[in-house]
């Protein structure tokens, strides 16, 4: 199985960010935080020819589940506001799925704690 | 990226569909032991990303062919926790430069709170990254990172030279120890939870 992480590590230097974004601004942030899971819309559709080689690229990484925005980043190895510019492309077209992090408030907040606590003393505990 | 991406499937969040994703920072001056400290509990391999130095909403025009000259990179790691079937943990660490303020930003929102890695012999180094953890109002904890041969300090006189607020825990750990990295963790969260009450 081939991986990013077996290519070669000058691969992402040799990429222009202006010609893969095709010149496109950088989202929002509320849009897609570096924790945004995101997933392909659907795995058994055919990859549209419309889209770059970039696109389809990051949109087969993401057909096999959920990565976060910053994973996907660090899997690629293309610097994270190419990325970002990418995913919302894609979601706008479609072809993605996005899971943006809770808002955060305080009942919202004391839930999660909890169970990040109670997770991690039965992993570690 | 024309090769065709492949991942092991251990490398895809279990359960995404219905996980809702939190993170903690973890931040230190250089060679704290940072990316030591995430690999010790991630489940995933560390990553680590670049970040352009441009402003969100810039133009990317701007790096067209002189990327060296408008843009720097900096790397940030991190890792990641499936703490159970809805909560999934993140864990970013970075070094305190305080001018890689997208960076910073990016980080910061939304984050559930910072564990502070300190080396005792290199306490001064530590200021700005509190400062800054501070500037973006994060709770915090410190988390005491011992290297071989360094003598066990006492917590109160680290505490009054890092000028810390009598109730911001401060805890000794080994950063390249899993479970004593995971305790180091386990007494940020619970601090956060008390402040959260
Ligand atoms: N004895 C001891 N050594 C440690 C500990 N944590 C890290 N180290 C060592 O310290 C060195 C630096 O650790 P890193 O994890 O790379 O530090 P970092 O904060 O990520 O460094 P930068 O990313 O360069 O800022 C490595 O050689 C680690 O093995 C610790 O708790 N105890
Ligand atoms: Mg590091």
């Amino acid at each position: 199985m081939t991986g990013f992480d077996e290519r070669e590590p000058e691969a992402a230097e040799l990429v222009r960010p202006y010609v893969i974004t095709k010149g496109r601004g950088l989202p929002d942030e509320e849009q897609l935080s570096l924790i945004t899971l995101v997933t392909a819309a659907s795995d058994d559709q055919q990859r549209p020819t419309r889209l770059s080689p970039e696109e389809q690229s990051l949109l087969e990484l993401c057909t096999a589940g959920y990565l976060s925005v910053a994973e996907i980043a660090g899997h690629t190895r293309l610097p994270m506001g190419v990325v970002k510019i990418l995913l919302s492309a894609l979601t706008e077209g479609g072809y993605l799925i996005t899971r943006p992090p809770v808002q955060r408030a305080r009942l919202a907040d004391r839930q999660i704690l909890e169970e990040v606590l109670n997770g991690l003393r039965t992993k570690f505990g | 990226m024309d090769s065709a991406p492949s991942l092991d499937e251990r490398a895809y969040v279990r359960g995404g569909a219905t996980q809702t994703a939190v993170k903690i920072l973890v931040v230190g001056h250089f060679a704290v032991g940072k990316t030591t400290f995430i690999g010790a509990i991630s489940e995933i391999p560390p990553l680590s990303t670049e970040e352009t130095m441009t402003r969100a909403g810039e133009s990317f025009d701007d790096l067209k062919g002189v990327r060296s000259k408008t843009t720097t990179t900096v790397a940030m790691d991190f890792g990641r926790l499936t703490i159970s079937d809805r909560v999934v943990l993140y864990l970013f660490g970075t070094p305190g430069q305080q001018r890689f303020v997208q960076m910073w930003e990016d980080m910061a929102r939304g984050a559930l709170g910072a564990l502070v890695l300190v080396d005792p012999e290199r306490l001064a180094d530590s200021f700005a990254v509190i400062d800054l953890i501070e500037q973006y109002g994060l709770d915090y904890a410190i988390a005491v990172n011992r290297f071989d041969g360094t003598p066990d300090r006492e917590h109160r006189a680290l505490r009054e030279a890092l000028d810390l607020l009598d109730d911001t825990p401060v805890v000794t750990c080994d950063a390249r120890d899993e479970k004593s990295s995971a305790d180091a963790l386990i007494t940020l969260v619970r601090y956060l939870l008390d402040r959260a009450h």
